[in-house]
């Protein structure tokens, strides 16, 4: 039972990660039909945004080291420690919730310039081009953080105060042993906090409501008068955002390295295929339920059964559901078949 | 997509000088290839083999448009094939091809019956899938087979069914793949490649010429009509990927040849993608411009990610000292270790500028030139290319 609810709580958090990926990529395609292989780099330019501010913030200076008394030692000592003392190292520690701050903004101008600067001039070409064009772009910005960060993963720690385990098994009067990470629980409900926000800005805010009059019809919409063109590429850098909160957050639980984005966004293209290519609950719902399969998957009392069945769950998942219910799990009709 | 095709009337005469020429062309490379150090046979060879599989690759998609994005798999299985032929029965390498050739399509056809269900993008979901269950499985549940990590290789002590019941089992060496006595290494091993790889042109030609590859073109341009018509299309479909997954097999049994051991890195997506931007980089749907497409991105990853600092200030050696050492160190971004840097720009631009390729390029060159020359250097602006 216990296992049980952890492997449940372990999918669910991966399911966060695919769902929030996912719903940037559908919500893209479903404004600007455009099919983005770049935005799992996205994903991975969120995590980098955690690691530089984590670089940026502990800035260091050598000083000397007054605790070793017998000979000259010297340490490495952060600025803002010396600058704030207590306060500094505080703001340190507290780097990735920080970051996620600094990623918003930072995100949302990368998927502005990205947009502008090459989307947009692939919103006619066939899906095949804009698929090689952004795969290109990925391959770019992978390299760029290579050559700014290096090949290897880089650790950031999540903060002290919620780095430790939680105590899961008190909370719900199960069993004391149950614990699971506090920071994972915390990457849990955000990533559902932030599904929550963008379906509610797009549900119940009239922007939210001319933006998706214009996924229905855009030529209507253009002809009242309304400048829709502006307000998809406002979703795009919503979408970064998305993905780079999502990126930024997941710093603690995976060192990210510039391979990051593209190993997600494999996955991701299974979640949104899967979900179905359009639409926006079905790719959080897809993300969620693949993320809790290949977690249970890779139990034990399964694995014992058939072996190797978590390396290829998800694969198979997304097969059998592509043979018998083509258009995916809540896709509509026609989307994406030519 | 504005797609050139090689569907200008051809008569036999001309293929035979394609053939002709395309064969001096392939049997001189490691004379002509020298000047910009690519003659050595290991890179040749690759170029061989990459071509035969972009060449395969684009029978299916420059064809019928279907993009797979799982078709280092069948490399993949093929390279597994070959090695197995290898320990259990044979060191010749036409065997260990012929079984590689052969499974893969066992496999081709498996996967190509299901995935050939859906078309788009779901096509190429469902390709990806099947590549990387194999992926998964080549490093976890299929140790027994694929060896895991540590790549499947040779054993002095592997049976060799048939080879010990010719020669008997005097070696102790480790053999090495052969044809009938010719060892296969350096040069030999080159041109082993370099016939498979005019054998693998002639036989697409054929293809291209055929009325099976124009129908595959027509199913490219509207599957919908083409099924009005009376045309069961899945059929066709379906020959196009396996001949397609048997050129993947015959480049991944060569691979085993020229270097007989099997790792399972070759079947992972990034080497699927690498197939799809070959194509598009020469040009899908050409003739030439997969091959084309294969050579220059090996190129560029042996020659350009072996440069280093020391090279690049010497290429620069004839500029002012300062500017040298400056110019080297912002161009050794681009080689070396960030020669893939240097492969995502020029595909970008390819897809921006080329969406044909550099087949297009050339094509576009040649119509320019060749018009100045019909209207006396005096081209207007309005001198339209005629679509298709």
């Amino acid at each position: 039972m216990d296992a049980l609810l952890l492997q449940l709580l372990n999918g669910l958090d991966k399911g966060g990660a695919y769902a929030l990926i996912a719903l940037g990529l559908t919500l893209v395609f479903g404004t600007l039909g455009v099919v983005n292989f770049a935005h799992g780099a996205l994903f991975m330019l969120g995590a980098f945004v955690a690691v530089a501010v984590n670089r940026l913030l502990s800035f260091s200076v050598q000083v000397r080291d007054e605790s070793i008394t017998f000979f000259e030692a010297y340490k490495q000592q952060p600025y803002l420690e010396i600058w704030f003392g207590d306060l500094g190292l505080a703001v340190i520690a507290w780097s990735v919730p920080i970051s996620i701050l600094v990623a918003i903004p930072v995100m949302l101008l990368i998927g502005l310039a990205m947009e502008r600067g090459l989307i947009q001039f692939f919103y006619k070409r066939s899906h095949a081009e804009q698929i090689l064009v952004t795969f290109g772009l990925a391959i770019v910005i992978g390299e760029i953080v290579k050559v700014l960060f290096g090949a290897n993963p880089i650790p950031v720690q999540a903060p002290p105060a919620v780095a430790g385990p939680a105590p899961l098994g008190a909370w719900l009067g199960l069993s004391e042993n149950l614990v699971y990470p506090w920071w994972r629980l915390i990457y849990l409900f955000t990533s559902l906090l932030i599904i929550a926000a963008v379906f509610a800005f797009l549900q119940f805010t009239t922007y939210g409501m001319v933006v998706r009059a214009g996924m229905a019809d855009r030529e209507t919409v253009g002809l009242l008068g309304i400048n829709i063109q502006r307000r998809f590429t406002v979703v795009f850098g919503i979408a970064a955002i998305v993905a780079g909160v999502a990126g930024a957050m997941y710093v603690p639980i995976l060192p990210p390295d510039y391979n990051l984005g593209m190993n997600f966004l494999v996955l991701s293209f299974v979640v949104v295929v899967v979900g179905g290519m359009g639409s926006l609950p079905g790719a959080v719902a897809a993300g969620f339920l693949l993320g809790v399969i290949q977690s249970f998957a890779s139990m034990g009392a399964v694995k014992d059964i058939l072996p190797g069945i978590d390396q290829i769950i998800i694969y198979l998942v997304a097969v059998a559901v592509l043979l018998a219910r083509p258009r995916g799990l809540m896709g509509r009709k026609g989307v994406m078949e030519t | 997509m504005a797609s050139i095709t090689e569907f200008n009337p051809s008569t036999p005469k001309k293929d035979l000088l394609i053939m002709a020429v395309f064969t001096a062309v392939v049997l001189t490379a490691p004379i002509w290839l020298a000047p910009i150090g690519a003659s050595y046979p290991d890179l040749l060879q690759r170029f061989a083999i990459f071509g035969i599989f972009a060449i395969g690759f684009n029978i299916l998609f420059g064809l019928t448009g279907y993009l797979s994005f799982g078709h280092a798999a069948f490399l993949g299985i093929g390279s597994y094939s070959a090695v197995w032929m290898f320990k259990l029965f044979s060191m010749n390498a036409l065997l260990a091809m012929a079984f590689g050739i052969f499974v893969a399509a066992l496999f081709a056809l498996v996967i190509g019956f299901i995935c050939l269900r859906r078309s788009g993008i779901y096509f190429a979901i469902l390709t990806l899938a099947f590549a990387q269950m194999a992926y998964n499985m080549a490093y976890s549940v299929l140790t027994p087979i694929t060896n895991g990590e540590t790549a499947l290789t040779l054993d002095v002590a592997d049976p060799r069914i048939i080879d010990r019941a010719i020669l008997g089992d005097a070696k102790e060496a480790l053999p090495s793949p052969s044809l009938f006595g010719l060892e296969l290494t350096g040069f030999t091993s080159f041109y082993f490649c370099a016939v498979m790889l005019i054998l693998a042109f002639w036989v697409s030609l054929k293809i291209f010429r055929s009325p099976f590859g124009l129908k595959l073109l027509a199913m490219k341009s509207n599957q919908n009509r083409m099924q009005y018509t009376g045309y069961n299309t899945k059929p066709y479909l379906l020959v196009a990927f396996v001949i397609s997954g048997m050129y993947a097999g015959l480049a991944g049994s060569l691979m085993a040849v020229t270097d007989p051991l099997a790792g399972a890195e070759r079947m992972q997506w990034t080497a699927s993608g690498e197939v799809v931007l070959m194509t598009i980089l020469g040009g899908a749907g050409t003739l030439f411009g997969p091959l084309f497409g294969a050579a220059i991105i090996k190129y560029f990853e042996n020659i350009f990610s072996a440069l280093n600092k020391t090279q690049l200030t010497e290429v620069f050696g004839f500029l002012p000292d300062g500017m040298a050492e400056a110019l080297a160190s912002v161009s050794l971004l681009f080689v070396g270790e960030g020669w893939h840097l240097t492969l995502g720009i020029m595909f970008m631009l390819v897809v921006i500028f080329l969406p044909g390729g550099l087949m297009e390029g050339i094509y576009r060159l040649t119509a320019r030139v060749k018009r100045k020359r019909e209207s006396g250097g005096a081209v207007s602006g309005g001198a339209v290319q005629p679509s298709e």
